[in-house]
């Protein structure tokens, strides 16, 4: 049981979960959808980033490839949408694996290069053919509807889907991270070389964790697609793969009830966050909220803050309130701590 | 054949600007063992600042050409200082993350200041061409490639032949024992990003009147500056521009002669090349094999 995480944290997310729908508008539960399958994107990204010490700048298109799937299967085979949300995760994680062989292969920055080219290069593809993805159009899904006999509003129908989801990824994300595979994740982060004198398959290690965040990511992407209910080109930009790893930073890399807070970041930044941090500068100095770029410029520097002070995220800030004050702690065992983001 | 030489020309003069980002990537990446993702933001930036500087864009200057080089050198030198070299006793995967903070804010700022929208940027060359032997050689290739080489000969010669530029080459190598013969690794490392910054901001001047500029008009050449650095060897400023070289006439020849390889598939099929590298040969043609201690 252990290796599924703490039951109660666990216990306490799950009612959470269920109360929100009941406190908040349909709006927000459409939102609170979002933070949903955020947060599988975030634990995919995280298991490569915090706990297996490989940057990617990239994983917006594993979320664009499975929404892509989802969207070719519903519309262009009349798939139901819910069933194609494993499919989505598959090909993800396929593809994402193809590219891990030769990608991860060697130590250093040569991953964080490669997957910088993915988003642009996946945009790329999507308009050379268009009879299959749709081009520069793009596709149309059906409209949002509650569905298996439920008789719901669209929002929280989506809610459910989303968040069903997403405590069902959480749970597998612990179990990847906890075993055997979870400890050579750890030891390739902390040292490569030494992993390898261990017998570790260090590039098989690699490549594997790439393929299970692809994974995560093209499930995620595949909710995606049901919740907005079109897809094209611009849908999966670069930023979105950057505000990925933002989020996990933020959240704290390595740590996966930290990836909550990293999603509730990457879902409301743009929309009430990133504005809001604005009018309060506004107010000293005359700035257009809304001006293109300054959401941007905000999430920058908020990741710049978030480096320079908290570099283990909001789990790091979190554990550090709970913990005895740090003059009464032992020092940690790094293996378990956070990963190099120090 | 004359397709093939006009291919040739036009590859040469996109390789150059790819070579040139490639060489700047690879100043940083020997001194700090960090890949600047910020670098083609950076010189997007700096191009604005030109702009700017050449009354939004009615005509090329060259003084403004100047000017921005060193206001690049100075904007370079700066952000080292103050955003990068706090977090120099931080692990290179927080360095990396920094630097991707620096993309995405001058990404935002240049759109706030400058708007998302396409903007012309004027060329310093005449748009005729010469004609030798029936092949059009276009003016704008020529001057592209010759100005970016003047560039590179330029930090070459200092590099190769003056004490600073010794002892910058020292610090990238050891900076241990740099330092304890009195050089200022921190102060030469401002140095570094300086003339990265500098070279950066030529290639996005070159770059600027074919693509038009925006805020997001150096990502695409980002990667083909990865690909030729990757190619060339990470760490060999002059496989970087090798790289760049090769790998712009190579797209062109590909784009030219292979039918399905349309603009569209250019991104894709230069990832496709760095990975090819990656498998076959991943210290580049240029690079050395790095024995790893723990």
């Amino acid at each position: 049981m252990k290796r599924l995480g703490n039951p109660i944290a666990f216990g306490v997310l799950v009612l959470a979960v269920i109360a929100a729908p009941f406190i908040f508008s349909n709006y927000r539960t459409y939102q609170l959808a979002f933070v949903g399958l955020y947060l599988v994107a975030l634990l995919g990204l995280d298991i490569l980033t915090g706990f297996t010490g490989q940057i990617s700048l990239g994983h917006g298109a594993f979320m664009g490839i499975g929404a892509y799937t989802t969207t070719i299967l519903v519309v262009d085979h009349g798939v139901r949408d819910i069933w194609t949300i494993p499919l989505g995760g598959v090909v993800a994680g396929i593809i994402g694996l193809a590219f891990g062989i030769p990608a991860t292969r060697f130590a250093g920055p040569y991953l964080a290069l490669a997957t910088f080219a993915i988003p642009l290069a996946f945009i790329g593809i999507l308009k050379r053919y268009p009879d299959f993805t749709g081009g520069n159009v793009g596709k149309n899904l059906p409209q949002l509807h509650s569905q298996l006999g439920w008789h719901t509003n669209p929002s929280i129908w989506f809610y459910v889907v989303c968040w069903v989801v997403a405590l069902v990824m959480l749970p597998l994300a612990f179990v990847i991270v906890r075993g055997r595979f979870g400890r050579a994740m750890r030891s390739v982060r902390d040292s490569e070389i030494a992993a390898a004198a261990n017998g570790v398959s260090t590039a098989g290690v690699k490549t594997l964790a790439f393929g299970i965040s692809a994974f995560f990511c093209g499930v995620a992407g595949s909710l995606y697609a049901i919740g907005i209910t079109y897809v094209n080109p611009d849908t999966f930009p670069i930023d979105l793969s950057i505000l990925l790893l933002v989020g996990i930073v933020l959240g704290g890399a390595g740590s996966l009830y930290g990836m909550l807070f990293g999603a509730l970041f990457v879902e409301f930044i743009r929309i009430s966050w990133g504005p809001a941090l604005l009018n309060l500068f506004s107010r000293v100095h005359h700035i257009d909220t809304h001006a293109p770029g300054s959401g941007l410029v905000v999430y920058g520097v908020v990741l710049l803050l978030v480096l320079y002070a908290a570099p283990a995220g909001a789990a790091g800030l979190a554990r550090g309130l709970a913990g005895r004050p740090a003059f009464l702690r032992r020092k940690e065992d790094p293996s378990l701590s956070d990963p190099g983001l120090v | 054949m004359q397709t093939f030489f006009q291919t040739l020309t036009t590859g040469l003069s996109d390789g150059s600007i790819y070579g040139s980002l490639a060489l700047a990537l690879v100043l940083i990446y020997k001194a700090t063992e960090v890949i600047n993702f910020a670098q083609g933001e950076m010189a997007m930036f700096t191009t604005y600042i030109a702009w700017a500087l050449m009354g939004h864009g009615s005509t090329f200057e060259w003084w403004a050409f100047f000017a921005t080089l060193g206001i690049a050198f100075v904007g370079g030198a700066a952000l080292q200082q103050t955003v990068i070299r706090p977090l120099e006793r931080a692990s290179v995967l927080t360095a990396v993350m920094a630097t991707i903070a620096l993309l995405v804010i001058l990404n935002g700022l240049a759109a706030w200041i400058w708007s998302p929208q396409l903007q012309f940027f004027p060329s310093p060359f005449p748009t005729s061409s010469w004609v030798i032997g029936g092949v059009h050689i276009s003016k704008q290739d020529a001057g592209t490639f010759g100005v970016v080489m003047a560039c590179v000969l330029i930090l070459w010669l200092f590099f190769r032949f003056t004490k600073l530029g010794l002892a910058m080459r020292a610090g990238a190598l050891n900076p241990g024992a740099a330092r304890l013969m009195g050089v200022r690794a921190s102060w030469l490392l401002a140095l570094g990003w300086g003339f990265a910054a500098a070279l950066g901001a030529v290639s996005g001047m070159m770059v600027a009147p074919t693509v038009f500029l925006t805020p997001n008009m150096m990502q695409a050449v980002l990667i083909y500056a990865f690909a030729a650095a990757i190619l060339g060897g990470l760490e060999s400023p002059v496989g970087a521009i090798a790289g760049g070289l090769s790998l712009g006439v190579l797209l062109n020849m590909l784009g030219e002669y292979v039918h399905p390889v349309t603009t569209e598939l250019r991104l894709p099929v230069a990832l496709g090349i760095l990975l090819v590298v990656l498998l076959v040969k991943p210290a580049g043609l240029f690079g050395r094999v790095v024995v790893r201690r723990v």
